[in-house]
């Protein structure tokens, strides 16, 4: 048996398709968790997990946190405006300083492409790239991928198109990564601006138009559109964005008659996706929320367990 | 290797089991029965299909996974495989029997009982065991057991599915474990 185990999780690309399978199939697991009566086992009892998040997020903090303490661990949030960061403190003392606080797992989220590699031999805690800059966000890569399977049952052979700003997303190229090893089909679309020039090196099929890029899809996912990027030479309106990549009920139309409708989140609403298809029968938006805690508490989990001799068992 | 208790002790035994079950309760009233994965699984199922059989009561049986309860689950598992827990009712109130193959240190136990708790507040949890190898480790005893064995501390007990039935085997210290059917 290869060993799966897993200590850090900055990248897509820690993982062989063994130790992505292994996350999915334990989520599988902590998605019963969360739904029981009591959404609490004492697993990760004495642990300390820090969320240190240095760029704005509601829905992945609040996420690893849920996760973190129903698997009965101690969570702390830093970051933000309060903390010492806004100070002047660098990135690398910060880190020494969580480190001597003896944390267990530490999730980052960081502006900065590459900032979750950074901390990695810095600490002896593992790290969990909670999003760093344009680079990657391996766990809303394994939601994604443990949503699409719960939904069909398999990620074989079906055909899942990422649209929006593919350039900035690293939701994008986490998927774009991780749904192959897993036996899907990815297929790229955006305008030609925010294509990425290595969108040929991820592997996959890349389309300048929506439509083609949805006819026979299995999976539709939509990008947020980043206001930010707005008004500069590579998004003129958000009016004509929605015109030509907005996605409508009759864009989904070409897609497969089951085809899902999938969205990181938060969503603009009347910009890359309609009120009647993030609210439609086929959307997943809702499960794909679930998930994430079925999937980050799987994914601390298997971080935070050291390895050890199993002691025998009855 | 030798054989423990054949497949008609082992089938006698749950009948007995399933019997004193329901006497001590004057009945079937509120009971479910929880095996503990995997081993207890199949035990359970048969209980109830003896009970069914004393009573004409259909009963709910279920399972519980004990590896995130385990008292050494963040240090001792370098290959984790959680299984699924299915519980068929909500346990508030109810009488809960836990069924396990081998009853050892009673840390197992320990952990089932922890993770039933989370499932709802039972009225009571009572225990029942095909064997009872004692070296405990925990103030923990089975309620109604098929047979008591005497077995070297290092020694394994197998409960393996053979074609006339389950059987349990004793495997001396060391010994590969046993295939679950030939």
């Amino acid at each position: 048996m290869t060993d799966s185990r897993l200590r850090h999780l900055t990248s897509v690309r820690d993982l062989d398709r063994a130790a992505a399978l292994r996350i999915l199939d334990t989520a599988e697991a902590f998605l019963e968790v969360t739904r029981r009566p009591v959404r609490k086992v004492p697993t990760l009892r004495g642990k300390t997990i820090i969320n240190a998040f240095f760029e704005a997020s509601t829905r992945t903090r609040t996420s690893f946190e849920l996760a973190g303490k129903r698997l009965g661990a101690d969570v702390v949030n830093i970051g933000g405006s309060a903390s010492s960061t806004s100070k002047g403190e660098t990135l690398r003392d910060t880190v020494a300083t969580l480190d001597a606080m003896h944390a267990d797992v530490i999730v980052v989220r960081h502006s900065a492409s590459g900032a979750a590699d950074y901390i990695k031999g810095r600490t002896r805690a593992a790290i969990v790239n909670g999003g760093d800059g344009m680079h990657e966000h391996p766990t809303q890569a394994l939601l994604d991928a443990f949503t699409i399977r719960r939904h069909f049952g398999r990620l074989e052979g079906l055909t899942v198109a990422i649209c929006g700003d593919i350039q900035h997303s690293r939701v994008a190229r986490s998927n774009a990564l991780l749904l192959p090893l897993l036996g899907a089909k990815v297929r790229l679309a955006g305008p030609q601006t925010l294509l990425p020039h290595d969108a040929a090196a991820l592997g996959a099929e890349t389309f300048t138009r929506l439509e083609p890029a949805l006819e026979g899809v299995d999976v539709v996912m939509m990008l947020r559109i980043q206001q930010e990027r707005l008004g500069s030479a590579l998004l003129p309106t958000l009016r004509e964005y929605a015109r030509t990549f907005g996605l409508s009920r009759a864009r989904l139309g070409l897609a497969k008659p089951n085809a899902i409708v999938m969205h990181p989140g938060p969503m603009n609403r009347g910009v890359e996706i309609n009120d009647d298809v993030a609210d439609g029968e086929r959307s997943v938006i809702t499960a794909q929320v679930e998930s994430g805690v079925a999937v980050r508490m799987a994914v601390l989990y298997l971080c935070a367990t050291e390895p050890g001799q199993p002691i025998g068992s009855e | 290797m030798r054989e423990l208790i054949d497949s008609e002790g082992v089938s006698r035994g749950l009948r007995r089991v399933a019997g004193q079950i329901v006497e001590r309760q004057r009945g079937a009233e509120g009971l479910v029965l929880i095996g503990v994965r995997r081993g207890g699984e199949p035990l359970a199922r048969e209980i109830a299909r003896w009970v069914r059989e004393l009573e004409g009561h259909e009963v709910p049986v279920g399972s519980v996974d004990i590896t995130l309860y385990r008292d050494d689950a963040a240090t001792a598992l370098p290959n984790p495989r959680i299984g699924p827990s299915q519980v068929p009712c909500a346990l508030e109130g109810k009488r809960v029997v836990l069924v396990d193959d081998v009853v050892f240190t009673g840390r197992t136990i320990r952990a089932a009982i922890d993770a039933l708790m989370d499932y709802g507040r039972p009225e009571r949890i009572e225990l029942a065991a095909l064997v009872d190898r004692g070296g405990r480790e925990l103030p923990i005893q089975p309620d109604y057991v098929v047979l008591r064995a005497e077995v070297g501390p290092r020694d394994r007990i197998d409960v393996v599915e053979r074609p006339g039935g389950m059987v349990a085997l004793i495997c001396p210290a060391g010994s590969p474990s046993t295939p679950p059917t030939p």
